[in-house]
């Protein structure tokens, strides 16, 4: 799982692995973990890529899979 | 093409190479964008992408760039990474037959770049660290390009 921007200063780690079935169980885990880093991925404007692909529902996860978690991008 | 870059370039050099051996563009565009000091309150700004997806996205704003201008070339340079004020942030050039085209892509690709793209972008000054997101005004730039 991979966080960018003020989400990975927030949780004060950018990368980690985390063992879920879907991206619900994930946020499961987060909530019970880190109830401040769930409640700002819950904002409407933080978007999901699951295996760098942008997702809106809930999908399953493998072992494998690549979450990340990005808030309002800003470039230029 | 885009290409993120940790380095410094210079947007002279690449608007040089981009005009390189063009017998039949008759216009040639680009905007560079400088990290700005904000009166002092700007020591360094730091640019973060998500490497491969960032290209990806890019990619198909600039295809979508491509089609609606008629354009014949593009080339977007993006810095990632610690930027210093007075640095070049990002280069964007668009090559078409005629100026209208040119001018307009570079335009909405920029308005892309600044509040759509995956960069996030940190302030760090005096005063501490802040995290900079599109503002209203970059929304509405934006938004120009969707009614047409």
């Amino acid at each position: 799982m991979l966080l960018f921007g003020r989400l990975a200063d927030l949780a004060g780690w950018r990368e980690r692995e985390i063992p879920a079935a879907s991206l619900a169980a994930l946020r499961g885990v987060l909530a019970a973990e880190d109830p401040a880093l769930f409640e700002a991925l819950q904002a409407p404007a933080v978007r999901t890529a699951v295996d760098q692909a942008l997702v809106t529902l809930d999908v399953a996860l493998r072992s494998d899979s690549e979450v990340a978690f990005l808030p309002p991008m800003s470039g230029g | 093409m885009i290409r993120l870059v940790q380095a410094p370039f210079d947007p002279g050099e690449a608007l040089g190479e981009f005009c390189r051996d063009r017998t039949e563009t008759g216009a040639v565009a680009s905007f560079t964008g400088l990290a700005r000091a904000e009166n002092g309150r700007t020591d360094i700004l730091e640019l973060e992408a998500y490497p491969g997806f960032t290209e990806r996205e890019i990619a198909r704003h600039e295809a979508a760039a491509r089609e609606r201008f008629g354009l014949q070339d593009t080339l977007i340079l993006h810095r990632t990474g610690p930027i210093s004020p007075g640095e070049a942030i990002v280069f964007v050039a668009a090559a078409a037959p005629h100026r209208r085209a040119a001018f307009e892509a570079c335009d909405f690709l920029m308005d892309y770049l600044k509040s759509r793209a995956p960069f996030w972008k940190k302030e760090t000054g005096p005063d501490g660290a802040r995290w900079i997101e599109p503002t209203e005004r970059d929304r509405d730039d934006l938004a120009r390009w969707e009614t047409q």
